[in-house]
């Protein structure tokens, strides 16, 4: 056993990272390109995704401009797309919405973005037959609204719960193919999608007082979830949801 | 454009127990029994759908009284 032994190695691996310009994903992009992965990152801001690419280490990766709600995009990103051996489904958008102005415009709105997109993503990619044998697709999903019903999160909680039930069919349906498909369950995690919102930055203070490990997660904490599953360590995982949130669930 | 005495009947209108009389544009809400963290996200939303702007959560931590945030949310417009 030498010091290039690990079970976590993305090398020899195609993985394609959405919502790639910020955040959890482009902390996964950067990590699995550093785990030997070749990264392909979509996004819909070239600039920041020009970013995200030039932070890449190795060779071979490249990126794609898409707005994943639109489906002529969703298309073309697919079409561009040779083989892959890894998705991590990381777009994705937030909302604070007590129930009585929760109306139907803001569930379609989050919908789009947090659930329609992804999955037709996954659906054309596993129709096109872009995803090899033994391939792994993650979801970035949530503990809200799966273990966690905040005030206010009804409309993004909805989301992410019907990702993880969708997650569950695609995991069974698609063992056929030997294709696992997971998520990985944030709480809180230091992004821009939780600053300057609702929530008062007094607020998230008091609310990380709540986490038994008395932080809120990092992008780089979701990601090394993310290679787990992603990598051959997981190869007998599927179905899973990895719930990644400092004990807050507890 | 709502006046501030209409904007205090509908900040009023996000609260149960309390006597909506005992709203006024000088109360200072954060002191009200009542006040919680869900009636402040009742409050921005309130404000995002009547006057389609999108308070912060420190733009409702910074003001004293409902005139304070009425001005904060003219100052959006």
């Amino acid at each position: 056993m030498g010091v290039s032994y690990n079970p976590f190695s993305l090398e020899g691996k195609t993985v394609l990272v959405t919502g790639a310009s910020s955040g959890i994903g482009q902390e996964t992009a950067i990590q699995c390109s550093k785990m030997g992965a070749k990264v392909i990152v979509t996004a819909r801001n070239e600039d920041r995704l020009k970013e995200t690419l030039s932070q890449l280490e190795g060779e071979g990766h490249s990126m794609f401009i898409a707005e994943l709600t639109q489906q002529e995009e969703l298309e073309k990103l697919v079409g561009s797309i040779n083989v892959l051996n890894g998705v991590v489904l990381c777009a994705g958008k937030g909302m604070t919405s007590p129930f009585p102005f929760s109306t139907r415009g803001k569930y379609d709105s989050i919908f789009e973005v947090n659930f329609f997109a992804p999955i037709e993503l996954l659906r054309l990619l596993v129709k096109k037959k872009k995803l090899e044998k033994d391939s792994s697709v993650v979801f970035v999903s949530s503990i809200g609204g799966v273990d966690s019903f905040q005030m206010g999160n009804g409309v993004y909680g909805a989301s992410k719960a019907a990702l993880n039930s969708m997650m569950k069919f695609c995991a069974k349906e698609l063992a056929a193919k030997k294709i696992r498909v997971n998520t990985v369950n944030p709480g809180m995690v230091n992004t821009k999608l939780i600053q300057g919102g609702a929530i008062s930055e007094e607020q998230h203070k008091m609310d990380m007082e709540k986490y038994p490990l008395k932080r809120y997660g990092e992008p780089e904490d979701i990601a090394y979830g993310i290679i787990y599953l992603l990598s051959d360590a997981s190869s007998w995982v599927t179905g899973h949801s990895l719930v990644i949130d400092g004990g807050v669930t507890i | 454009m709502k006046t501030l005495e209409e904007f205090v009947s509908l900040f009023a209108e996000q609260f149960d127990e309390t006597d909506p009389n005992e709203i006024t544009a000088n109360t200072e809400f954060h002191d009200l029994d009542e006040w919680s963290s869900l009636i402040g996200l009742s409050v921005i939303a309130m404000v995002d759908e009547e006057f389609e702007v999108a308070l912060k959560g420190d733009d409702m931590r910074s003001s004293i009284t409902v005139e304070d945030l009425y001005n904060k949310v003219l100052a959006h417009l």
